[in-house]
């Protein structure tokens, strides 16, 4: 499954449905990414366009699959308002062995830290601040390309 | 012509702005810096332009484009 959600996720219930069908896997790597609530972040805002974002998404999930030996892919973003503590992406990879999954999972953390256009507002009650990929982000992304040299 | 912005572009500018761009502007660079004037956080070279839904790496003309749209940098996941 690869969408974008506008309303909660339940990543134990995906990761459910993920391993029932992910038949002959000898293994399943997830990923749930949280909001986390420091710094008084009440709640992020996740923008996206209606288009863009889906083909991104799309792109960077062919890109997974032609890159490691899965079995299967999911990917489930949240859009919209995110409350602390929320589950705001799902990244689950199905393969034969462990460290495709691995590196499938942790490929597209990457990919969508820093090439998908989403952008992150980060709620403090009535402030707002927009949040930018960080360095490290980038550093982290940039060690696939350099794989690929 | 339809602009959009997103993420932080959307609080300084708006969502979305219909306008008559004047003839003289006839491709996305020059559109950002005659935009730029207004809103100078369009002149940011990490601000990307997508038209029609095509992310550009170069300048491209902008005659007969529905929609063209400004993305700062991203930040999911």
């Amino acid at each position: 499954m690869i969408a974008l959600a506008p309303h909660p996720i339940d990543p134990a219930g995906l990761l459910a449905d993920f391993t029932r069908a992910a038949g002959g896997a000898g293994g399943i790597v997830s990923f749930s990414g949280l909001v986390r609530a420091e710094g008084g972040v009440t709640e992020l805002w996740l923008d996206h366009h209606e288009r863009l974002t889906p083909a991104a998404v799309e792109k960077l999930a062919a890109a997974a699959l032609g890159r490691f030996a899965l079995v299967d892919l999911a990917i489930v973003h949240r859009v919209g308002a995110v409350a602390a503590g929320e589950p705001v992406v799902f990244v689950a990879a199905a393969a034969a062995h462990r460290r495709a999954a691995f590196d499938a999972v942790d490929f597209a953390m990457d990919q969508l830290k820093t090439a998908v256009p989403l952008w992150k507002c980060e709620r403090r009650g009535p402030e707002r601040t927009w949040v930018e990929a960080r360095v490290q982000d980038h550093a982290d992304a940039a060690r696939w390309e350099r794989m690929d040299g | 012509m339809k602009l959009r912005f997103f993420g932080r572009l959307r609080d300084a500018i708006g969502g979305e702005l219909l306008i008559d761009v004047p003839p003289e502007v006839s491709d996305s660079e020059q559109l950002r810096a005659w935009l730029g004037q207004r809103h100078p956080a369009l002149l940011d070279p990490s601000v990307k332009v997508a038209l029609d839904d095509c992310i550009l790496v170069a300048p491209q003309p902008i005659a007969g484009v529905r929609e063209i749209a400004f993305l700062p940098p991203v930040s999911g996941g």
